[in-house]
């Protein structure tokens, strides 16, 4: 089904018999466990960009615009998503499925996550009901933040319709420095070194494949100069790459183009320090990656095995993190713990607040369950 | 402001429910006396007042947990109370109701400059945080006027904003984790010390909710290395619109300065009269403008502003060349209130936000507005960001004066949310705008809050009469 507006979208949730597939253009159905329904509910047919105030930091889209779309209106004025979404999924993903998952890249360690910069959805929940939470402003605390909770619940609460986020001016310039010969706890201490600088560093990754750590400024062009040679100073030296250079390198890693190839992908979110931790303890299972966020995010891609999944979930664990299967066979995903269980206190708090929301359960049931 | 009748069976009950918060509790844990509850009567909407049946200052996780099963079976209301500097009547009680004060619960946890983190306790002030590590250039981003006082709980009970968050964020951008304990005594362990959570963003959620869902035992905060140096330019202009547009110019150049103020004329002159920090008075709005980074970044950055500036022909601009001089220009700014308070007996301080290309419409209807109430107002302006606080004064022992502010202050927010803004940015509803939330949702849209809520909290116990219209 692709309702080509909001009521008739509410009415199809409303005559809805049975559970149903949400989804934008589907490019994440592999992410979590699997879910099944009879009838797929797409939010594709309805798209564009409703409101752009560049001067205002603001845009507003129809949930099923494709990124590629919201990108394009960014870049003539100059603008972009603080949060960098990862194109990972292909350029097809839409603004709904990337506020959908809470999908950030490498600016989310000093810009924040995608849902630190959603202002306000409409949305249709279980009920058929239309309803319209936050706003178009940059400061709003009127009432419980309804826009957050939905931000990164994978359409299990609603079927978001359109969303208003905050947008910011792209930088002048663009350096990197790049540490060549780390392994993973000194790139580590570099790189946490760097982010506890005060030269505002908007990226920080680390290689493990090629020993190298990055660290990325994004500021006006004298400035760029400035902090990066004050950056190399402080952390002993490495190369700087000018602004091309380092908006492809930031691409690739934003898209994890450095990830080894596999049919597992996983999400480890830890505190920068454990990053190291959890490479070294999944290696013996086959399981590789990379180091983003300061360390904290650990992207890990290897074989579709239980035993591969245990490690990854006890790496996590140890560090005192959280996980993702964020691609995997289905058989897989219906199996295992595709995201860490729940307190049972949290537990039934959720399936409280998903009944407030969706009373027959009928949004991608199990989407966001642990086996 | 109607009030939900006390339940007489609980006042009946009162001396034999604060024997048993006392059984439960440590003796000097539990205050019951009439002079001694007095200072938790009211908060930083002085406006209303009410005591409370009695007062409990937990020292301990445990000890707010025993207190929510106790109030939760005895069916007693709750409510959560920082250092009562809210300016929504967040904390104020109610005749049946126990507050549970943080103020004991004062103690930095833990520390960790390598993860960038503090893990602290509710009852911490907002700038004992900074404090703790700026030994090392460390701070805590989000500063609201009332830093001083206001305690990192109610920060993030009410998703404090401040001054710089333009460039840093909300409250809500500044956390990773929190503990929270539920009415039914469940101690909730939402996030951690990592960047994204698992699940559903509890986080989000609870940030925010002004005591709705629960009672904060530890908040774990983001702290950031504090930049090389910061300095702030004044600039006046003729008209609003004229400052309004030159808001405009400087975010269209790409320039997000770390904080961007506006102030009406009216607000200038008791500024200036408090602070002397050299605010021009022959303008008409000024406004303040902060950078950062090292001195050579600053005074790049202050050229280029400079230059925007000067396209709108403003009436003064003066860069400041000392840390002194920036702080007396700040010192203007915080002490907006207290300036007020010099030059009228009371003020109520609204907190609307709109979007900033609104700006001078908006400011030419309160203008109007205060023609026809007879209230002076002055503004002042997070202008980056859109959010509008409005001072409106008043004679508080003047029933009918008061009557008037706060219907004056009921059309400004209406307004506010006439023009695509919100009722609230950073101060939140509490009792203030509880009843004006209709003007911005709509009853399925509350309903659905409620739902939430009832999820948390079945039997409405917590911080009740806040938030939702009765």
């Amino acid at each position: 089904m692709m309702p080509q507006t909001e009521a008739e979208l509410a009415g199809l949730v409303m005559d809805a018999a049975g559970p149903l597939l949400v989804q934008g253009n589907g490019t994440k159905s592999a992410m979590l466990r699997p879910v099944q329904a009879a009838q797929t509910l797409s939010t594709k047919a309805m798209s564009g960009i409703t409101l752009y105030a560049p001067n205002e930091l603001v845009m507003s889209a129809r949930a099923g615009t494709p990124l590629a779309e919201i990108e394009e209106a960014l870049a003539a004025h100059n603008q972009q998503l603080v949060a960098e979404p990862s194109h990972l999924f292909g350029a097809e993903q839409t603004i709904g499925g990337v506020v959908g998952a809470n999908m950030s890249g490498p600016r989310r360690i000093s810009g924040g996550a995608m849902r630190d910069h959603v202002l306000g959805v409409r949305l249709v929940n279980g009920s058929g009901e239309i309803l319209n939470f936050g706003g178009r402003v940059l400061k709003n605390v009127t009432g419980l933040d309804v826009a957050k909770l939905v931000t990164g619940s994978f359409g299990t609460l609603a079927v978001m319709t359109e969303i208003t986020f905050k947008v910011a001016p792209r930088s002048e310039a663009t350096g990197t420095l790049v540490l060549p010969g780390l392994d993973a706890k000194a790139a580590v201490k570099a790189l946490s070194a760097g982010l506890g600088s005060p030269f505002c560093v908007s990226g920080a990754a680390y290689v493990p494949a090629t020993q190298t750590a990055y660290l990325r400024i994004e500021e006006f062009a004298p400035s760029v100069t400035y902090r990066c040679q004050a950056l190399a100073k402080q952390l002993g030296g490495g190369e700087v790459l000018g602004t091309e250079a380092s908006l492809e390198l930031w691409r690739d890693i934003r898209d994890c183009k450095m990830l080894p190839p596999g049919d597992a992908l996983w999400r480890v979110s830890v505190a920068p320090s454990a990053g190291p931790a959890v490479l070294e303890a999944v290696a013996a299972q086959g399981v590789s990656g990379f180091l983003d966020w300061g360390g904290g995010l650990v992207w890990l891609a290897g074989p579709a095995t239980q035993e591969a999944h245990d490690a990854v979930c006890a790496a996590a664990r140890a560090a005192h993190g959280v996980w993702w299967l964020m691609r995997g066979p289905e058989a897989l995903r219906a199996a295992v713990d595709v995201l860490p269980p729940e307190s049972a206190a949290l537990a039934a708090l959720r399936r409280r607040v998903q009944q407030s929301f969706d009373p027959r359960g009928i949004f991608n049931p199990l989407k966001l369950q642990a086996a | 402001m109607r009030q939900p009748d006390p339940k007489a069976e609980i006042l009946a009950r009162r001396a034999e429910l604060v024997a048993g918060l006392r059984h439960i509790l440590p003796e000097r844990a539990v205050i019951e006396d009439r002079i001694s509850l007095k200072p938790y009567e009211t908060d930083g909407l002085s406006a209303y007042r009410q005591t409370p049946l009695a007062v409990v200052l937990p020292e301990t996780e445990a000890e707010i947990v025993a207190v929510m099963k106790f109030c939760a079976a005895h069916g007693v209301r709750v409510i959560p109370r920082g250092a009562g500097t809210s300016l929504s009547g967040g904390a104020l009680p109610l005749a049946d109701a126990v507050v549970v004060g943080m103020m004991r619960m004062n103690r930095i946890l833990d520390i960790n400059y390598a993860d960038r983190y503090a893990v602290v306790q509710p009852g911490v002030t907002n700038i004992g945080i900074t404090n703790a590590v700026a030994d090392e250039g460390f701070f805590y981003a989000p500063d609201p006027s009332s830093q001083l006082a206001c305690m990192i709980g109610g920060n993030v009970g009410m998703n404090s904003g401040g001054a710089h968050c333009l460039k840093y964020g909300v409250t809500a951008n500044n956390l990773l984790g929190l503990r929270l304990v539920t009415i039914e005594g469940e101690v909730l362990e939402i996030g951690g010390t990592h960047c994204d959570a698992a699940g559903y963003d509890w986080l989000g959620l609870i940030t925010g909710a002004e005591g709705q869902l629960g009672i904060l035992t530890e908040v774990t905060v983001r702290i950031l290395r504090s930049p090389e140096g910061a300095r702030a330019m004044l600039a006046g202009f003729a008209t609003n619109e004229i400052a309004g547009e030159c808001v405009d110019a400087i975010i269209s150049s790409g320039i997000i300065p770390v904080a961007l103020e506006f102030m009406d004329r009216p607000a200038i002159h008791a500024c200036e009269a408090f602070a002397h920090a050299g605010y021009p008075l022959n303008a008409e709005a000024l406004l303040i403008i902060e950078v950062e980074g090292s001195e050579e970044e600053q005074t790049a950055m202050l050229g280029r502003i400079r230059e925007i500036c000067e396209r709108f022909n403003p009436v003064s601009m003066r860069v400041s060349e000392t840390a002194e001089e920036s702080a007396a220009i700040w010192k203007g700014r915080k002490g907006a209130f207290g300036a007020i308070g010099r030059i009228s007996p009371d003020y109520l301080c609204m907190d609307g936000t709109i979007p900033t290309s609104r700006l001078p419409e908006v400011l030419r209807r309160i203008e109007e507005m205060s023609a026809s109430y007879g209230l002076q107002v002055a503004n002042i302006f997070h202008a980056g960001d859109g959010n509008l606080h409005p001072l409106i004064m008043f004679d508080a022992n003047d029933p009918a004066s008061f009557a008037r502010a706060e219907a004056f202050g009921a059309d400004i927010l209406t307004l506010c949310v006439e023009v695509g803004g919100c009722l609230t940015g950073e101060h939140g509803v509490g009792i203030e705008k509880r009843d004006l939330m209709t003007k911005q949702f709509t009853k399925p849209e509350l309903d659905q809050m409620r739902r939430i809520k009832s999820a948390f909290d079945p039997d409405w116990l917590l911080n009740p009469a806040k938030v939702f219209p009765l």
